[in-house]
């Protein structure tokens, strides 16, 4: 089972992005997917966490995961060196950021400036969804847009899919 | 059909909706309310022709929905915790009327300390009301029991409300890959409500009426064996359902490697699917660990019960569940059904997930552990009593 989790603040989209990709995933046939935020009232700007578990058959534990194959972080605030305790041990950081990360399994990306450029707003959840789609191989790109055609309201897709575009290419770099 | 990614909540909306329902009367309450608000733009949009009334309490949403079963017509509501305790003067009213409604619960922890997280205790809490009581383990199952709870409800031998549950944001909030029925062949499953129990000018009848000392047992009784035919109508609702959506399920229970088990772990609602792969992981290890699922709590499956657990060394009951200065109220049923079978093995209740708390896979390994030592004993996971 692959096993994603998502940080973000209350109004970054976390939760959007762990359904995102969910639903990518489940546009093949016979996958299984559970995708949930941590429960509890909301509010913007709390820290938040959303999951996301793939698999190629039924998904029993619903609980919280707390090794991930992938631990996102959609504001470098959020992340400390506790992160590395939520990673499998091959698990991977992707950090959205400005700042250089020397370990070597943290992936950085520049998700605000493609952000700015792309949708003219500081939310990052569709690009750090393209990121993940390049470094893990786990949803195609082509998945990825659908989904995000079938969950976002309409006047969000083109701008969205520009970024998961953006993200994903440099990624891929 | 076609496969969408849905919650909970979302997949039981789904189901009523294919189930098309002449009247919704519900208010909503945190972790039902998707439900109610899916609904409403289904309405809205015209995809389910409804009347859907806004109504100011959870017992007008229920007492709206007997009026409108009395006159014939598919009512449904739905609710969670207080809200259901708010309804509960309600609940008897509409089983004694043999009114057929059906109602989603999302099944979350009563007050007081205030919790809106997931446990049983509001559901279990209103066994006694007359009510079919089903648990659903995933959104799918979700989806199905919307469609099949009017069918069974609404069968003449039947003619009894149902309640049909979903563990609080563990199933209502978790987003799932469901399969969605096309409308012909939920039409083809279900066809429309139609009794001889409703108020009617060509017909008229009395209803709502007054029975007493010398007649009341007599109704009693027939509330009774109405609720004991919900077992032919599941099996008959079931193998309709299989017939047409090529989904099958297994009764008022659901046996998971039971047949050569020597600890049995009983369970319901959404936490079943963690303890299927607890047992799975046990089997590979040699361990002789089975799983029996209590999909129906009324009527009680005694009979299954007693059969799936008669070979087994000792059994486990884990529930969402506390009757204060008892036990949990699933382990005393369970061990009522093994009595009457004669089944004299130990049995163990571990209360569990109360106001929402996880109940991680290393518990239930531990549970498994524990039942080798085939002494029974009431305990709380997440408390060491010395």
């Amino acid at each position: 089972m692959k096993e994603i989790i998502w940080h973000g603040r209350g109004g970054q989209g976390a939760f959007t992005a762990a359904r995102i990709l969910g639903e990518a995933y489940s546009l093949s046939e016979n996958t299984f997917v559970l995708a949930f935020p941590s429960f509890g009232p909301e509010r913007r700007g709390a820290p938040i966490r959303a999951f996301t578990k793939l698999d190629k058959k039924p998904i029993g534990n619903r609980s919280e995961i707390t090794k991930a194959d992938y631990n996102i972080f959609l504001d470098d605030t959020l992340f400390s060196e506790q992160a590395f305790d939520e990673l499998k041990p091959d698990g991977k950081i992707i950090l959205n950021t400005k700042k250089k990360n020397d370990d070597e399994r943290v992936i950085t990306i520049d998700g605000d400036s493609i952000a700015e450029k792309h949708l003219g707003l500081p939310i990052t959840n569709t690009i750090l969804l393209g990121a993940l789609a390049a470094v893990s191989g786990y949803v195609s790109l082509d998945n990825i847009i659908e989904a995000v055609r079938q969950t976002m309201p309409p006047r969000l897709h083109e701008k969205n899919i520009a970024a998961v575009r953006a993200a994903y290419e440099e990624a891929v770099k | 059909m076609a496969r969408q990614f849905l919650s909970g909540n979302e997949a039981f909306a789904y189901g009523v909706r294919l189930a098309r329902p002449q009247v919704i009367s519900a208010y909503p309450i945190t972790p039902q309310t998707i439900v109610v608000e899916k609904l409403s733009e289904f309405v809205e949009d015209g995809s389910l022709k409804s009347e859907f009334i806004h109504v100011e309490s959870e017992h007008s949403a229920l007492s709206c929905a007997m009026g409108a079963s009395s006159v014939g017509a598919r009512a449904f509501t739905a609710t969670s915790s207080q809200g259901l305790l708010y309804m509960a003067e309600c609940l008897p009213y509409a089983a004694g009327g043999r009114l057929p409604i059906v109602m989603m619960n999302a099944n979350r922890s009563t007050a007081l300390p205030w919790n809106i997280y997931g446990d049983q205790r509001d559901s279990l809490s209103q066994l006694d009301s007359g009510w079919i009581q089903a648990y659903a383990e995933n959104a799918q199952e979700a989806l199905d029991l919307a469609l099949m709870s009017f069918y069974i409800a609404e069968h003449k031998q039947v003619s009894t409300p149902f309640m049909a549950n979903l563990d609080g944001f563990v199933l209502t909030h978790t987003y799932e890959v469901v399969d969605v029925p096309t409308a012909e062949q939920a039409d083809e499953f279900l066809p429309p409500f139609e009794t001889e129990n409703k108020m009617s000018l060509t017909k008229p009848k009395n209803l709502g009426f007054s029975a007493g000392p010398d007649t009341n047992t007599f109704f009693k009784y027939k509330e009774h064996t109405g609720l004991l035919n919900v077992k032919k109508a599941v099996t008959e609702a079931e193998s309709r359902f299989e017939s047409i959506f090529g989904r099958h399920y297994s009764g008022l229970t659901e046996n998971y490697r039971t047949d050569d088990a020597d600890y049995i772990l009983i369970t319901l609602g959404s936490i079943s699917g963690l303890v299927r792969e607890i047992v799975d992981k046990l089997r590979e290890q040699g361990e002789k660990a089975g799983l029996l699922r209590i999909r129906y709590m009324r009527p009680f499956p005694n009979e299954e019960i007693a059969k799936a657990v008669k070979n087994a060394k000792a059994v486990g009951v884990l529930e969402k569940d506390i009757s204060f200065g008892n036990e949990g109220t699933v382990y005393t049923n369970v061990n009522s059904a093994l009595q009457k079978a004669g089944i004299s093995i130990p049995t163990s209740d571990y209360i569990g997930g109360l106001g929402g708390r996880n109940i991680s896979p290393g518990e239930i390994e531990n549970i498994f552990e524990e039942l080798k030592q085939e002494k029974s004993a009431v305990k709380f996971l997440g408390i060491e009593v010395r």
